[in-house]
């Protein structure tokens, strides 16, 4: 399970919904926001970017706007912004 | 404002001279680490720093000292070091990066015997080619020899002055025996010390770039914090300061580093004559070897040998014009120098067919006025 | 709306990147970038003004982190970046100094001044990505690489004892340290902010995997190296420095375990040497 261990600010952030953005061209593929996003939310593409990698993509799930995969990246190819309060 | 400058007559040694000139030319942080015969310009300095409001901080090990005094310098002080032969060495992998880096400081070397150990607390003046060509790579130095405590006080504000209108460091080429000699002195009012800090860029911080030669081939050097988030690297760089790995970047900045030197030979070379006019034999001297030179051209005068004396208060850039130049009407030159024939062999490069001789020594002594005027009279004969 | 594909939105660290100089050298599945992007997060959430802050790397693949910057920024010579930051500490005392280097340059050639400015308490924080190996040459033993562990140049293991980095710290006068791996990379954000709100020496090491010049020779995949990190760490602050050896059989402790408060270096200077009232012509050289 991915769950290896609960986000210090586990409480805010279970409210709050986010959007994940990616920037296909500067992702090198190594996966560290797939595999350890705590909700699984990603899943890397079928297609390629101009330097041959699969950049992610997002699934059904719903981004929990944590961040990780922002603070993980080492690309600055991934980040989350809370998404507009449309249905709270 | 009370004035830090300490004007008057002093009866003090070239370290301590040369330390006084540093905070007349307005060094701020001292890098150091103790090495003889350089020690006393650190221990000076050590006191007067904090004085004026600067920094002493004494490092761990050469390299360390070096090093610290960029770091200072991009803050936007002027900053020094000292050493003598091995700490020297040591320096050298640093002055590379204080070169291709644009950074002004001040290097002090109190020469010794060497190689390696050798003679701590005995003179030479044997580390003149490494002071040229020590880090590796190519480039320009600037290099001065004082011949006297008078000149290690002056030429310390010299040095600064150039390393802050060239944006490179500076070596003051000194030696045991100018280092530990007594005398006087004389530190004039602050107001008639005239210093030289680096332009500091104005104008727009985003299109800004640090390393976009001015009139005189150099850039303004802004200091942390000015807002102008500068890129510095000892990796080949283009203007803006950011590593590019190419031919025609590296072609572009030695362009700039070395003409920045080149084209202001005029500006940076400093020599002094002394009764060359009429001349058949030219001594070519520096440091504290200008001195027994100096006397060794008195007597060969009495002798009748019209003997005169060129002496290089700038030793890098060398003079090469000058040499040519009186290659072309003197019978010789003799190049006085405390080594095995260093700058001798620079010489030897610009005199074309006239005869160069060397009078020289391995280290620990001075050369006897003696050994020059036997040179000049085989020359002669 | 799902299934999202490439943003028009900035990253939000791209005030604080060279962006001109993206993409940057690090290999795909190195951790580098991550350390790095945790600790421009920490800068960033500060709040302190970026022309507060300067930047000092090395040399090797984390010693190009000064290179990405976008603040006044120094790749210096290998092995010197604490004397270069500890110059501009001394001469610029209001500055925030931050080293960031990989831990042959910082531990090995320059390890000397490491202990020194731990010493001396020199307030800079020195963030040393450890990839257990010399990676921009290729992969040759470090003096972090795990005893038998496969380098360029121990081909057949490495018959010598790591450092444990933490320990050499502390032993040497360090006040704040810290060791996370690139993956905790919260915690690590946190040790950096931490780092950067206190005053002395702080010193983090951070484990970062180099799957191309270690990983390959000892059969470790990046996502091997950050199950390790993952699985086989144990968080325990204020843990002794001698237990943090990195044993990843026995499980490699992290955490905060130094954080002192003593007097820095910049501090005593000033009150024990410059006069009572501080002379006119100082500070506003900068
Ligand atoms: S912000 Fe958190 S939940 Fe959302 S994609 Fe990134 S890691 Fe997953
Ligand atoms: S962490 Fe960044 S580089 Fe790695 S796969 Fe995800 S987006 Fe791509
Ligand atoms: S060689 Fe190793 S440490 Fe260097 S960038 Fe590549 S993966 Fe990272």
């Amino acid at each position: 399970m991915k769950y290896w261990r609960v986000p210090l600010d586990t409480g805010e952030i279970q409210v709050t919904r986010g959007r994940v953005h990616i920037i296909e061209e500067r992702c090198k593929g190594c996966g560290y926001c797939i595999e350890y996003c705590p909700r699984e939310v990603l899943q890397f593409s079928r297609k390629f970017n101009k330097k041959g990698y699969h950049p992610p993509e997002v699934k059904e799930e719903e981004c929990l706007n944590c961040h990780y995969c922002e603070l993980l990246c080492p690309e600055f190819a991934i980040f989350s912004i809370a998404a507009e309060k449309a249905e709270s | 404002m009370k004035s830090h400058v300490l004007t008057g007559e002093h009866f003090i040694n070239g370290d301590e001279a040369c330390a006084e000139g540093a905070i007349a030319a307005g060094c701020k942080f001292f890098g150091g680490y103790p090495i003889t015969p350089a020690t006393e310009v650190a221990e000076q300095i050590s006191i007067r720093l904090p004085q004026v409001g600067g920094t002493f901080i004494q490092m761990e090990d050469e390299i360390a000292a070096m090093t610290s005094i960029l770091g200072a310098a991009w803050t936007g002080v002027k900053s020094m070091t000292a050493t003598s032969g091995p700490g020297f060495s040591l320096m050298m992998e640093t002055v590379g990066l204080a070169v291709v880096t644009e950074t002004p400081c001040v290097v002090v070397n109190v020469q010794r015997a060497g190689p390696s150990t050798g003679l701590p607390t005995q003179g030479a003046q044997a580390d003149m080619m490494q002071a040229r060509w020590g880090s590796h790579g190519d480039y320009e130095i600037i290099a001065l020899a004082p011949s006297s405590p008078q000149e290690m006080f002056d030429l310390t504000i010299t040095a600064f002055n150039l390393s802050e209108t060239y944006r490179t460091p500076v070596f003051i080429m000194s030696d045991e025996i100018v280092g530990h000699m007594s005398e006087k002195v004389i530190i004039p009012e602050a107001r008639k010390i005239k210093t030289v800090s680096r332009p500091r860029p104005t104008g727009r911080k985003d299109r800004f770039l640090p390393y976009k030669p001015g009139p005189n081939g150099v850039a303004p050097m802004p200091a942390i914090g000015d807002g102008y988030n500068v890129h510095v690297t000892g990796l080949t760089h283009d203007e803006k300061g950011y590593p590019v790995m190419s031919v025609e970047t590296q072609k572009e900045m030695m362009a700039r580093l070395l003409g920045k030197i080149r084209n202001n030979l005029d500006d940076i070379i400093l020599t002094e004559e002394h009764r060359l006019e009429d001349a058949d034999i030219v001594v070519v001297s520096y440091g504290v070897s200008a001195r027994t030179a100096y006397t060794a051209v008195e007597e060969a005068r009495q002798m009748g040998i019209k003997m005169g004396l060129l002496r290089l208060i700038t030793v890098w850039p060398f003079p090469e014009e000058k040499i040519r130049s009186l290659a072309k009407r003197v019978k010789g030159f003799i190049t006085v120098e405390i080594n095995m024939g260093q700058i001798c062999r620079e010489v030897q490069r610009f005199a074309g067919l006239t005869p160069t001789y060397l009078a020289g020594h391995p280290g620990g002594a001075i050369i006897p006025p003696e050994d020059v005027l036997k040179i000049a009279k085989e020359a002669l004969a | 709306m799902k299934n999202s594909s490439t943003t028009a939105t900035p990253h939000p660290l791209e005030d604080l990147v060279r962006m001109d100089r993206i993409p940057h050298i690090w290999c795909s599945g190195c951790g580098t970038g991550s350390v790095f992007t945790s600790c421009l997060t920490a800068i960033k959430q500060s709040g302190i003004p970026y022309n507060q802050f300067a930047m000092v790397s090395g040399i090797g693949c984390s010693g190009r982190g000064a290179g990405y910057i976008n603040i006044d920024s120094f790749h210096t010579t290998h092995g010197r970046a604490i004397p270069f930051a500890t110059g501009i500490k001394m001469a610029r005392p209001d500055l925030k100094v931050i080293v960031f280097s990989g831990d042959g340059d910082l531990c090995a050639i320059g390890g000397n001044h490491l202990i020194h400015a731990a010493r001396r308490n020199m307030d800079i924080i020195v963030i040393c990505v450890n990839n257990l190996t010399y990676g921009m040459t290729g992969g040759q033993v470090a003096a972090t690489t795990p005893f038998k562990a496969k380098s360029s140049t121990t081909t057949l293991g490495n018959p010598d004892t790591p450092f444990n980095l933490p320990l050499l710290a502390y032993a040497a006068g360090a006040t704040y340290v810290a060791r996370w791996t690139m993956l905790h990379a919260r915690d690590l954000t946190d040790a950096v902010q931490t780092a950067i709100a206190r005053k002395g020496f702080s010193f983090i090491e951070v484990l970062s995997p180099c799957p191309v010049n270690f990983g390959r020779r000892n059969r470790e995949k990046s996502l091997d190296t950050l199950r390790k990190y993952h699985e086989n760490t144990i968080v325990k602050n204020g843990a002794h420095p001698s237990e943090l050896d990195v044993d990843f059989n026995k499980g490699v402790i992290l955490g905060t375990f130094v954080n002192v408060d003593r007097p820095t270096c910049d501090e005593v200077y000033r009150k024990m040497y410059w006069p009572a009232e501080e002379p006119k012509e100082q500070r506003k050289t900068g």
